[in-house]
């Protein structure tokens, strides 16, 4: 190209740019990618709109009430360490009264007809997508995940389990054929703080559906969303009792989940709850679901599109912080792609964007507590002094909240702890394999069972692979895709039950046999 | 010349669709405001190659183009010129004497365009007649009826003779995009139009719908990183077709931005083909500069 006289600032820019090209090539340097050259100004997302009390109660019959507990306890926003707000500690009283409120409010609201469920069901959807900016604002101050998930995964994917689930209160004579389906009664769930709305929405929606009423415990450090959802449920003016929330610590669901009128419980949370849960259970007339950590692997194959093979593990492990139960947390890689493979997402883990969660342009936000901070950096430590080599891309990480940068170790064996224990934080832990049958031996070399991804262009081995995975949900070509139609759930230490999809709502019926349905 | 590669250096890997679809959406919602917009939009005015293609192009129609391409708005003299205007090959002198020490390059399309179905011979001529009448760089088509038949040899020798004819000329090699169809093949073509010797990768004619879109960009954006990576020499994007708003043009640049990074930012690596597009951006500046909107009448109509 003739040189230019351009006035604009890049054209002179590009002088020293070929200088240093010349240079990098006289050098033997390998090429190298520069970025930052253009830096998106700030883009944060209005928090003005999201109205926040200084305390909230106790959601129990339709409204608001104090704790007889007479204690609070503060949330904080994990990206500044402030606090945001109050919510009430309930105690064994309170739990007791929120079983009662649901227990009496049982009768009415299985009694209605499906058809009419479902009206509230689609109201409470609808009002959670007009709200929708509001409840993603409030979700990222609680939470510390950034406004781009919240907007696009979070909220969307909450409503949408309400409108899937609308869609079959009316229709679970069809669902199970011969058969009548009938509610289980007083459910009590328990939800965890990674992705809190969405998991409120997991568990009330099918309840609701098949026609129990509902006692949830939202998490303590993450409650607000949940509590705002009661809200929506009062402007769908949902009967008063259908739906009690009930925050509080480990105490309060100890004490929900011993509540002798509780016909069912359903945890999603860590392998250690969950098994304390099993435990208080045991021997009582009540149903059990867990949904519990994981150690999902990624299979990577030589023929696979690297490219976007790079994405799916980007997203699989970083997305949400790698708060996820189902994080890709293992990575597999064929041997003969593995150092090219690396590379790639070095480069691409580069240029993740870490920082304040309201930003738009974010892609990844703050750890949701110094506790969960502790553990990451914990075990980060430990796969250190185990030998694994661990690359972190440089971000300049905020000096105030919870702040862990994109992390993987390569050179990761079997009997390492990175690639056997839930980190469920932003670290990724990379082996190879050379031949197929490795690939799933190693895979399968886990006590979880939660999910897996396979990434290759040949629709045979796919399908070799998936009948192989010990894992309940198996990603081909993609990693951390959701539906309200998809059953979810896992193997082993990865609990049981299924949620969404036609066998999710199996969990909220009783079946009678020999009865026709009406 | 022909069989001069041997067919394992075309091969390519693989492109999963929906993936691809899914990281361009993705990078679709990024957020340019204030000054990263302002920096941005006038980054789109630097790399676009103000565009006329039709029947009808007559000598005051390229004059006035030249007018535009060299000074945008005229009020705004910290604006930056485009920097080409791109024409048809026999209305290459009166574009080259219209910009005539201005800077703004003067970008011919050739070989046949927009079909390439003629004589190889014609062709090349064509290219020489254009860069002597000058035109320092010539956007030549391939020859999709080979590249579809698997005749990948025919298009690679092609594409070196005609880097041949172009002397001192940049090339920009058009893969026209909307005729190959898939993912794969754009990936292929943009292999084969590199290893010919393209300065350029230019996605489409204009003339076939859909002309460029996002993630065909992308992909190309990603086969001259990698080729980059593994060579150490550096091959530009033309974004050609189709593109119409300044928010549209910023979406690009977030691709070139977070694919290839700084060293693409700049118009000697990435250009856009267009001709309304120019306005828009030139609106929204006036937006930024303001705090409102003008009237469409207030810039000129080319």
């Amino acid at each position: 190209m003739a040189k230019t006289e351009n006035q604009n600032p890049a054209a002179q820019k590009k002088v020293t740019k070929k200088v240093t090209k010349k240079v990098a090539k006289k050098s033997l340097g390998q090429p190298e990618l520069k970025f930052g050259g253009w830096q998106y100004a700030s883009a944060p997302e209005g928090t003005d709109h999201v109205a926040i009390e200084d305390r909230y109660g106790l959601f129990i019959n339709g409204e608001f009430v104090r704790p007889k507990s007479g204690k609070y306890f503060a949330t904080i926003n994990p990206a500044t360490e402030k606090k945001i707000s109050e919510v009430a500690q309930a105690n064994g009283k309170d739990v007791d009264r929120a079983v009662q409120a649901a227990n009496k409010a049982l009768p009415g609201w299985r009694k209605l007809s499906g058809d009419d469920r479902a009206r509230y069901l689609f109201r409470i959807a609808r009002i959670l997508l007009e709200r929708a900016r509001e409840f993603a604002v409030l979700e990222t101050l609680d939470n510390g995940k950034p406004i781009k998930e919240t907007r696009d995964v979070d909220v969307p994917l909450a409503a949408q389990h309400f409108f899937y689930h609308a869609g079959w209160a009316d229709k679970l004579g069809l669902l199970f054929p011969g058969e009548l389906p009938e509610p289980v009664g007083v459910v009590g769930q328990i939800i965890p703080w990674n992705f809190p709305l969405l998991m409120a929405a997991w568990k009330i929606a099918p309840a609701l559906a098949a026609g129990n009423t509902v006692v949830i415990k939202p998490a303590e450090t993450s409650p607000l969303t949940a509590l705002r959802l009661c809200e929506v449920f009062a402007q769908a003016e949902l009967p008063a009792g259908v739906v009690n929330v009930i925050t509080g610590d480990g105490a309060t669901g100890q004490a929900l989940v011993r509540h002798p009128d509780l016909n069912k419980v359903a945890f999603t949370g860590s392998t250690d709850v969950g098994k304390e849960i099993q435990k208080a259970v045991a021997g009582r007339k009540v149903d059990l679901t867990l949904e519990l950590g994981g150690k999902a692997a990624h299979l990577v194959f030589e023929d696979a599109a690297l490219d976007q093979a790079v994405e799916g593990v980007v997203r699989g492990i970083f997305f949400n912080q790698g708060h996820v139960c189902c994080a890709g947390s293992r990575l597999l890689v064929q041997e003969s792609v593995h150092d090219l493979f690396v590379r790639k997402l070095q480069r691409r883990m580069a240029r993740i964007r870490v920082g304040d969660p309201l930003d738009k342009n974010t892609d990844m936000g703050a750890i949701h507590s110094a506790e969960q901070l502790q553990r990451i950096q914990g075990l980060v430590q430990a796969g250190v002094d185990e030998g694994a080599v661990l690359f972190q891309a440089k971000a300049a990480l905020p000096k105030k909240g919870f702040w862990f940068a994109p992390s993987m170790f390569t050179g990761v064996t079997q009997s390492h702890r990175v690639a056997r224990e839930e980190i469920f934080g932003p670290v990724l832990s990379v082996s190879t394999f050379r031949t197929p049958e490795e690939a799933v031996v190693k895979a399968n070399d886990t006590s979880y069972g939660l999910s897996a991804g396979i990434w290759t262009d040949k629709g045979a081995r796919i399908l070799w692979l998936a009948s192989r995975m010990r894992a309940g949900v198996v990603w081909n070509n993609t990693f951390n895709r959701f539906d309200a139609a998809s059953p979810f759930g896992g193997y082993q230490e990865s609990g049981f039950g299924r949620e969404g999809g036609r066998q999710g709502l199996r969990a909220y019926v009783k079946l009678r046999s020999g009865l026709l349905p009406g | 010349m022909s069989g001069s590669l041997s067919p394992t250096e075309f091969r390519v890997p693989p492109v999963d669709a929906v993936a691809l679809e899914t990281r361009c959406a993705d990078l679709a919602t990024r957020s340019i405001k204030k000054a990263a917009k302002v920096q941005g939009l006038k980054l789109a005015i630097a790399m676009m190659d103000l565009t006329t293609l039709e029947g009808m192009d007559s000598p005051g129609k390229v004059r006035q183009l030249c007018q535009k391409a060299m000074r945008p708005l005229p009020s705004r003299p910290d604006l930056p010129s485009c920097a080409a205007v791109c024409v048809y090959p026999d209305l290459v002198k009166i574009a080259a004497n219209a910009v005539a020490g201005s800077g703004v390059q003067v970008a011919s399309v050739a070989t046949g365009f927009p079909a390439g179905r003629t004589d190889r011979r014609t062709k090349l001529r064509e290219v020489e007649l254009a860069v002597k009448a000058g035109a320092s760089e010539i956007d030549m088509v391939i020859d999709r009826g080979a590249f579809l038949s698997g005749r990948y040899g025919v298009v690679y020798d092609e594409v070196c003779a005609v880097k041949e004819a172009c002397g001192e000329a940049h090339l920009k090699v058009i893969l026209e995009t909307g005729e190959l169809k898939t993912y794969d093949n754009v990936r292929r073509a943009s292999r084969i139009a590199i290893l010919g010797g393209a300065d350029f990768i230019k996605t489409s004619t204009g003339k076939v719908s859909p002309a460029s879109t996002r993630p065909v960009v992308l992909l190309m954006l990603e086969a001259v990183r990698d080729h980059y990576l593994e060579t150490g020499k550096m091959v530009g994007v033309k974004a050609a077709g189709g593109i119409r708003s300044a928010k549209d043009a910023l979406r690009y640049l977030v691709l070139v931005a977070e694919t290839c990074g700084d060293a693409w930012l700049t118009p000697e690596w990435f250009r856009f083909g267009a001709s309304s597009l120019l306005n828009d951006v030139l609106m929204q500046l006036e937006k930024q500069r303001t705090g409102s909107y003008q009237r469409s009448t207030d810039f000129s109509t080319d």
